[in-house]
């Protein structure tokens, strides 16, 4: 559920015929003084943060004038609420309240439809308002396909005992909210309180929409940033890892972290599930053995080697870990080699010296951690890959086992490289994301030529004993080049290592060297 | 038997022509699945593993004769026309396999097909399997792999992840314990068949005497099973895991059903919900063969 703030979702119902308190949004003491300005009455300031409570949390001020206002904006634009820096305020007509009411709609997975609530009451602790006068809150499914009628939001209102011109004012609400979440593919609205003023006008004081996440295409007026369900802003490590999901839909990677900062003294780990309910199950076995994780992350569906080297990258970013667990259902359909290589170029590449259980149980298993095994012996910590017939909790005991062998050792996030100068100037074309370098001079010491042989799709070729394209340019970078990365497992590890696949993660260079230097 | 598909269904490919569409028939039909035809808009006349294609469902139906279920592969944003479009033609089982539909093009699928007596599975499904019958979907991967993972037997799985519904079913077979039919529910808030209904199934089906159910935090799912169970609508025994213990409120893992909000749809009211009502709740997947085994002892007995 993409979250909108305050100041977003009562765009829409403004726009969408639900009135509003007459206000704007503010992200100057200077702006927020020429809104009060022109409303011309007192106001209230309320900052846009997502958190609740925000009056308890001192979010709330009030102010009588426009200089007022821009003071008390002074005050709370750059404060710090729960972690979150305020930038923008809204400035809104403080109103005369008669009483305070809800109005809502959610998802009801049981009846399969969408669900209105109302209440006669609302404002703070609307749940336990609701369990404590359950004759005061209304709830109705709406059929979908017919349609939310106003006769039905009439009965609603009348249900709790409101009637007359109230009735008329808040069941035009209740159609407009129907509409607007239909328009807006909403997973929720809230409007809360919903009020009555002591003029008898019914406003939408304070409102939170959010968008089903899986909608968001259909709306870039909304200009959402993340598409994903959390419960505060993404950081900057899960932007760059949206950014890689949502250029690559070979699969799903789903990546977000848990904590705001991993202190070197807990007992963090680096967590790679795939599939929901095989990541959900590996995450509770670890966590059993009293790991605590830095990161949730998921790559499944059968993703491409090179999303999974650029999972394991971003997972790898995170300073302080103590280890890495990989794991699935343990009977994954897809063929699991393509995340061993993922694994082995980013573990390689970033010389992993934090130990790693990787479970890949499922199809092709075993060549699956046979490439595990035996590509990343030399690397400075213990990489252990396991299959089907082992359960997370062993695999997480091993983790455990591993990472006092290393004696809790913590990770450091080594700089990004860019291609080697030898590379640049080489054989090379473009792939579906990344770019493959080949560097044909050190091909003539090249024994087994083994890359053509390793390449699933078969699209290199030997001239004169040195690898080329045998399709064009084009077709490779339009998807005939898998990214399966074995070409440059094979030729690193048994060869000249001339191949070498540039796979860019935008920002993610830049967020390393930042550790670097807090570090 | 098994429940809704078996070795006699007749199914339809729709998006057969697609990267995916393709692979999958063809996996499909090396199981054994009985593919009838295919659909995809401006490619009717052509032919994919042998499979006659058609421009629409109805044509199929027309050419073909009666389609019992329609697997569905088509991009996310098109699955509502043409879940709409099988419905229409007479289709009473859709398996929804794509990831990222709209919640709302789901209500309305849900809705139409609650008034053409319909059902569908998923979406963002991996879909079901009749072990030795036939798959819908793409459980199991390669036909080989799939008939060495899951075998018939007495055993009814449904879940809510695609890999744990075949990771249970290995580790069910074994131990000697075969399946009737395994299914995943789909991974999104709202499902079309959800656990209480493959339940129902379950109940109905003679082959079936045991029922595992993978759960997870979030939805009403779980808790509408322990109301069944409750009421005496589902008699067979049920040996059920809740994933997600230790999931932090508010915040998705993955399954766009697995949100928790609040306390309701929490590890913990599911488990204890489920208990009260006399579901058998496992800490550990590799518990679910140990516990089934005895519970068929039981029945045995």
């Amino acid at each position: 559920m993409a979250r909108l703030y305050e100041y977003q979702s009562k765009k829409i119902l403004k726009e969408e015929g639900i009135p509003v308190p007459q206000g704007d949004v503010a992200s100057s003491p200077k702006e927020a003084g020429k809104i009060a300005q022109e409303i011309g009455r007192p106001v209230v300031l309320k900052v846009q943060l997502w958190v609740t409570g925000r009056a308890d949390l001192g979010g709330i001020l009030f102010a009588e004038t426009s200089k007022e206002a821009e003071k008390k904006a002074q005050d709370l634009l750059g404060k710090k609420i729960k972690n979150y820096v305020v930038e923008k305020l809204i400035v809104e007509e403080k109103l005369d309240i008669q009483s305070e009411m809800f109005a809502g709609l959610t998802i009801d997975d049981t009846s399969k439809a969408p669900c209105l609530i109302f209440s006669s009451v609302g404002g703070t602790g609307i749940e336990e308002i609701s369990q404590k006068y359950p004759q005061k809150i209304v709830r109705s499914p709406v059929d979908v396909l017919k349609g939310f009628k106003d006769y039905e939001a009439r009965d609603m209102v009348r249900k709790v005992g409101i009637s007359g011109k109230t009735m008329l004012f808040l069941s035009d609400v209740l159609v407009k909210l129907f509409a607007l979440a239909c328009k807006y593919d909403a997973r929720s609205v809230e409007i809360n309180p919903l009020v009555l003023t002591t003029d008898n006008s019914v406003y939408a004081a304070d409102c939170h929409l959010t968008i089903d996440d899986y909608a968001v295409f259909r709306h870039p007026e909304l200009g959402i940033e993340v598409a994903r369900e959390f419960d505060r802003p993404p950081t900057l490590l899960e932007k760059i890892a949206y950014q890689v999901e949502k250029k690559d839909h070979r699969g799903t990677f789903y990546f977000f972290q848990m904590v705001d900062d991993v202190s070197p003294e807990g007992k963090y780990i680096g967590f790679n599930g795939a599939g929901g309910g095989g990541s959900m199950m590996s995450m509770d076995a670890v966590m059993n053995k009293g790991f605590k994780l830095a990161n949730y992350c998921d790559t499944s569906g059968n993703p491409a080697a090179s999303k999974v080297y650029r999972a394991a990258k971003i997972i790898l970013s995170q300073p302080h870990i103590k280890g890495y667990f990989a794991s699935g259902s343990g009977v994954a359909s897809q063929e699991q080699f393509h995340s061993a290589r993922g694994l082995v170029k980013a573990f390689w590449e970033d010389n992993l010296n934090v130990p790693a259980v990787i479970r890949l149980g499922g199809n092709y298993e075993e060549k699956a951690v046979e490439i595990l095994h035996s590509y990343l012996k030399n690397v400075p910590a213990r990489v252990e890959g396991y299959g089907r017939d082992d359960s997370s909790e062993f695999c997480a005991q091993r983790l455990e086992n591993l990472v006092q062998e290393n004696n809790f050792h913590s990770h450091m996030v080594p700089p990004w490289q860019e291609p080697g100068h030898d590379f640049l100037s080489s054989y090379s074309f473009e792939t579906v994301t990344g770019k493959i370098f080949i560097h044909h001079q050190k091909c003539l010491n090249c024994q087994t030529k083994g890359c053509i042989e390793a390449c699933r799709a078969q699209i290199l070729e030997l001239e004169n004993g040195k690898p080329f394209l045998n399709i064009s340019q084009e077709e490779a970078q339009k998807g005939k080049c898998t990214e399966c990365l074995a070409c440059e497992l094979y030729c690193k590890f048994h060869e000249q290592d001339a191949l070498f696949i540039h796979l860019p993660i935008p920002g993610l260079k830049e967020y390393r060297d930042r550790i670097g230097k807090e570090d | 038997m098994s429940i809704l598909v078996n070795e006699r269904s007749r199914v339809l490919v729709q998006g057969i022509t697609g990267r995916e569409g393709m692979v999958r028939t063809r996996l499909m039909k090396d199981y054994g699945t009985q593919i009838v035809a295919g659909a995809t808009p401006g490619k009717g006349g052509r032919e994919v593993y042998g499979v006659p294609v058609f421009n629409t469902v109805g044509e199929a139906w027309e050419k073909v004769g009666p389609i019992d279920a329609s697997v569905i592969f088509v991009p996310a944003a098109l699955v509502k026309n043409a879940a709409f479009e099988a419905i229409d033609a007479g289709v009473k089982l859709l398996v929804l396999v794509p990831d990222r539909v709209p919640i709302f093009d789901v209500l309305e699928i849900s809705n139409l097909a609650r008034r053409e007596g319909a059902v569908f599975v998923g979406p963002n499904t991996l879909g079901l399997l009749s072990p030795g019958q036939a798959v819908l979907g793409m459980i199991g991967g390669r036909a080989q792999s799939a008939r060495e993972w899951f075998q018939s037997g007495i055993v009814g799985v449904s879940s809510r992840s695609g890999g744990m519904t075949s990771a249970i079913s290995y580790y069910l077979t074994k131990a000697g314990l075969g399946q009737s039919t395994i299914l995943h529910v789909g991974g999104d808030a709202v499902v079309g068949l959800s656990h209480p209904e493959v339940m129902e199934f379950f109940e109905k089906d003679d082959q079936t005497k045991i029922m595992v159910m993978f759960g997870e935090i979030g939805t009403t799912q779980e808790e509408r099973v322990a109301e069944l169970k409750e009421k005496g609508d589902i008699t067979k025994p049920i040996v059920a895991y809740i994933g997600g213990k230790a999931a932090k409120e508010g915040t998705r893992f993955s399954h766009a059903g697995a949100i928790v909000e609040g306390s309701a749809g929490s590890h913990e009211s599911k488990v204890q919900r489920l208990e009260k009502a006399g579901v058998r709740v496992v800490e550990s997947i590799f518990d679910i063969p140990k516990v089934a085994l005895k519970l068929k002892k039981n029945l045995e007995e």
